[in-house]
């Protein structure tokens, strides 16, 4: 008998040796307590969270606690059925209507995660003939929902303007193409060039998605992300979010202007044949995005914490993914996979968490020590953090 | 239109700078095993290719692609 899981034999060993030093395991860790956004107990220690997406630091909200507990006060812990038969309650309605007016958009179809809203909305836009046309550096979710839909699939180097707009010309002529791009790159928190690659996927007769789960709520002037920071947003046909960044949940979400949308709730497959999610989500969900559209101050304090902790982080020495904050996400490049681990082990020592992303997630083949701020973060631990890095850097000899 | 053969010296002549190893490149040299090309690697290369010829190779044809013959023949046939 062929052991089907023998293919991953590599993965286990290196897991293996990794883990037989002693050191903690960066990817088993257990969040015991949650006091904040931005606080925690694990094992046993209280720790500062530099690794949550919690951009905006909404899932403690008042309200939006008490909208959560509200629904399910009333509508019960789960809708038990699929959104096109008996999972479409009241708050599903409520919080698609806050989606279309924080994006000012006409449709809004929200699905159980970011990862399905992606899967679904891709591979029911791009069939077996058509040309999807995307950043090599996409999230996962993008090139599954690409594999889902049986597209051709063309990838063009991270952000290269140039490489997206041969690979348009060269698509054959009438097939249909959709150009895939992120607001915000999750692992180097880099910014696309929207402006100049929305014109070129125009100018080509191609669609246009854009993934903006990490821009969400602080980028752009009503937070609507990237696109509407480079003034092209009317020109995106479909923007992808998550409510499980700055919105505090969990869920995921298309909008849209396109006049036939509506028509997608029947024929996306990840949107049908899933329950939807429960009534307590939509709640804080809903309740979560209409608060965000009034969140200038804590945009203007997240801005602040970013460019305190990126010029402090390159201060130490440290190397950092992008020259200049461009989001709410500092990558800390490692110079290997064992420093990054011995280094994410010195910081949650010192009381600090971040992620550690490593191959094949990471661009390039890097390691990484993934920052993610928070708006409710304060400037004292800001220091905090940085006084963490430098303890840490020092011990495992990755500053000097 | 080019031959079958004028195809393979200018894909062979675009290997070349990306055979770190300097090994003797047949038709049935690997890309994965043989010249031990990572994915980046293979996205650089494949980005050559592309422009040297002005065709697109995607994903899915990527995937069937495992040798420098079955390149040379996938890239005739597109016509380049």
């Amino acid at each position: 008998m062929t052991d089907l899981l023998s293919k991953f034999d590599a993965l286990i060993a290196q897991r293996e040796e990794l883990l037989s030093t002693g050191m903690t395991d960066p990817f088993n860790l257990v969040m015991e307590r949650v006091e904040s956004p931005t606080v925690a107990i694990c094992n046993g220690k209280r720790t500062i969270l530099l690794g949550t997406y919690n951009y905006m630091g909404m899932t403690f909200d008042p309200d939006v606690i008490a909208a959560g507990k509200q629904a399910l006060d009333e509508y019960g812990s789960g809708t038990t059925g699929s959104r096109v038969l008996n999972g479409t309650y009241a708050g599903h309605k409520a919080c698609e209507e806050a989606l279309k007016t924080f994006y000012a958009m006409d449709h809004a179809m929200v699905f159980a995660t970011g990862y399905q809203a992606n899967l679904g909305i891709i591979s029911t836009l791009a069939g077996k003939d058509d040309y999807i046309i995307l950043d090599i550096d996409s999230h996962a979710s993008i090139y599954d929902g690409c594999a889902l839909g049986n597209a051709n699939i063309v990838p063009f180097r991270h952000n290269d303007v140039e490489a997206l707009e041969k690979r348009l010309k060269r698509v054959p002529e009438g097939a249909g193409k959709l150009v895939v791009l992120e607001g915000v790159y999750s692992m180097l928190g880099d910014v696309a060039p929207l402006k100049e690659m929305v014109a070129v996927a125009k100018a080509a007769g191609a669609m246009v998605l854009v993934d903006e789960a990490h821009s969400m709520g602080f980028i752009g002037e009503n937070g609507r992300g990237v696109a509407e920071a480079q003034g092209v947003i009317d020109d995106v046909d479909f923007i992808i979010g998550t409510f499980s960044k700055s919105v505090g949940t969990v869920g995921g979400f298309c909008v849209s202007n396109h006049p036939k949308f509506e028509i997608l709730r029947l024929v996306c497959r990840p949107y049908v044949f899933t329950a939807s999610l429960p009534p307590s989500v939509v709640a804080t969900a809903a309740t979560s995005i209409l608060k965000l559209m009034q969140g200038a101050d804590k945009r203007a304090h997240l801005w602040d914490n970013s460019r305190k902790l990126h010029a402090g982080l390159k201060a130490l020495g440290f190397q950092l993914g992008t020259e200049t904050p461009q989001s709410a996400i500092i990558a800390v490049i490692m110079p290997n996979l064992e420093q990054g681990a011995a280094m994410w082990e010195a910081l949650l020592h010192e009381g600090l968490y971040v992620n550690l992303a490593r191959p094949p997630a990471t661009p390039a083949n890097m390691t990484l020590l993934r920052c993610s701020l928070c708006a409710e973060h304060s400037a004292d631990q800001v220091d905090q953090i940085l006084k963490m890095f430098e303890a840490a850097g020092r011990a495992t000899h990755i500053i000097s | 239109m080019t031959t079958r053969s004028e195809t393979d010296a200018r894909v062979k002549a675009l290997i070349e700078p990306f055979n770190k190893k300097g090994i003797a490149v047949v038709d049935d040299t690997r890309f994965a095993q043989d010249l031990e090309w990572d994915s980046l690697t293979v996205l650089d290369f494949v980005a050559t290719v592309e422009d040297e010829f002005d065709i697109l190779i995607t994903m899915n044809q990527q995937a069937e692609i495992e040798n420098v013959g079955q390149l040379v023949a996938a890239v005739a046939e597109m016509g380049a």
